[in-house]
């Protein structure tokens, strides 16, 4: 058997063709079917605009935001396998995690990828103001990136706590601190003291928005595993969902970024 | 060869009488009389069902069971205090500071009034610092220097008649700034 006769066996397999099943994409119209054909191409659009492509114009902080959050991604994972978000174990896990676990640096890409990734979408965002591409008919997905920077920043503040140190632990003392201020709904804010049954207040400390977001009167266990929970799964997953529609609604609203 | 189906051809089409379709339509067929109290309900329905799936979901947030240090506590005989002293023995557990002059005692809370730290009392300056940014408090609770916008916070703080002890109860707080400070309620005489 030549090695021609090989190649042409591989390729007129069942096997092959069934994964491979445009064939060789050598027309455009192949390309277009390979690239829709598969889910994994599909995220890509087939064709981009010279402009999309110079790194002058977008400065690729788009790409980098996604790329930095799928390095969230696979290092969380990776951590989530050796930390516990309980008072016991929360920061001597974090301290095994730099001193005993393989490989210390994970947590450390964990946390300045995080960093990077906040600086990397306030950067997007703010080419995506200075080349008007705010403006429709991509309003609509302005706004999805003004809920995805605010996800960014509440990963990062859920984030914080987990360490469970004493910057942690004051950082989200003060920083949930503001949600005592929510209008009619935090024992601070305005409103909140007109809501009440004769004298007893009715939005006090130990039933308001902070109460709610944080599992108690102050930082605690629950509020441990209640920001973990957030960190890991609902946030991301809301993001997600949210950069799915972001992605998409480019395309739809007439490609990445250029004069439309 | 006539008679392959192909995988597109569909049933020839059978008149509606006597059908199931037509069972439906006669019995109960939406008129457009009917129509808007169907669609009515339908949307009352799921509105219910969100709204009752939304409040679950937000009532779910809220602990009924708290495993944190209680609001109202004994403190001790007010004789356990001395004259002049800040005392500090409360501080770890219930965050008050308990402090007794020559004719009061009043019970202070340990939050900074600026974003929620917990300051430290330093005896030998006499006064209260928060280590975050630098507020500070006199031995009333009064500020006077740094980021704090108004006084510490005093707890309700009365005798127990059973056993003279001192009950202390966070839950409710005195403002200075409102006046609350002058309630028989924010401390004790001694």
């Amino acid at each position: 058997m030549t090695l021609k006769q090989v190649q042409e066996g591989i390729v007129n397999s069942q096997v092959w063709k069934s994964i491979f099943r445009v064939g060789i994409p050598d027309t455009n119209r192949k390309r277009v079917l390979a690239v829709l054909g598969s889910l994994i191409l599909h995220l890509h659009p087939v064709k981009v605009r010279r402009s999309g492509v110079r790194m002058s114009y977008t400065w690729c902080m788009g790409g980098t935001s996604f790329f930095l959050f799928l390095v969230e991604t696979v290092t969380g994972l990776l951590l989530m396998f050796y930390y516990r978000p309980t008072i016991e174990y929360a920061f001597t896990d974090i301290m095994d995690l730099r001193e005993q676990a393989p490989f210390g640096i994970m947590r450390e890409m964990h946390r300045w990828g995080a960093h990077a990734m906040v600086i990397a979408v306030w950067l997007h965002m703010f080419r995506v103001f200075m080349t008007g591409s705010y403006k429709p008919p991509r309003e609509f997905n302005w706004n999805i990136g003004v809920i995805l920077l605010v996800l960014t920043l509440l990963l990062s503040f859920t984030g914080y706590l987990l360490p469970w140190d004493q910057l942690a632990i004051w950082a989200i003392t003060v920083g949930s601190n503001m949600a005592r201020a929510t209008p009619g709904a935090g024992n601070e804010g305005p409103m909140s003291s007109l809501i009440k049954l004769g004298d007893v207040p009715l939005i006090h400390a130990g039933d308001d928005a902070r109460f709610g977001l944080i599992a108690g009167r102050s930082i605690g266990a629950a509020t441990l595993l209640r920001f973990y929970v957030l960190h890991c799964m609902v946030i991301p997953l809301a993001a997600g969902f949210l950069m799915a529609i972001h992605f998409w609604r480019v395309r739809k609203d007439g490609g990445i970024s250029g004069p439309l | 060869m006539s008679e392959q189906i192909t995988p597109y051809q569909v049933a020839p089409k059978t008149p509606l009488a006597g059908s199931a379709a037509a069972e439906i339509r006669e019995q109960g067929e939406i008129t457009r009389r009917k129509f808007p109290v169907v669609l009515t309900t339908a949307w009352v329905a799921l509105t219910a069902a969100v709204g009752g799936l939304a409040s679950i979901l937000g009532r779910f947030l809220f602990p009924n069971v708290l495993f944190e240090p209680v609001q109202k506590f004994k403190a001790g005989l007010p004789n356990d205090y001395s004259v002049g002293e800040v005392d500090e023995r409360w501080k770890d557990k219930f965050g008050i500071w308990i402090v007794r002059n020559e004719e009061q005692m009043y019970a202070l809370i340990t939050i900074c009034t600026h974003l929620g730290c917990t300051p430290n009392w330093l005896p030998s300056q006499n006064k209260f610092k928060c280590p975050c940014h630098g507020s500070g408090y006199y031995r009333t609770g009064v500020n006077f220097e740094g980021p704090a916008p108004r006084p510490l916070e005093r707890a309700k703080i009365s005798i127990d008649p059973a056993d003279g002890q001192i009950v202390v109860d966070k839950s409710v707080q005195f403002h200075q700034e409102r006046g609350e400070w002058s309630s028989p309620d924010s401390f004790l005489k001694v």
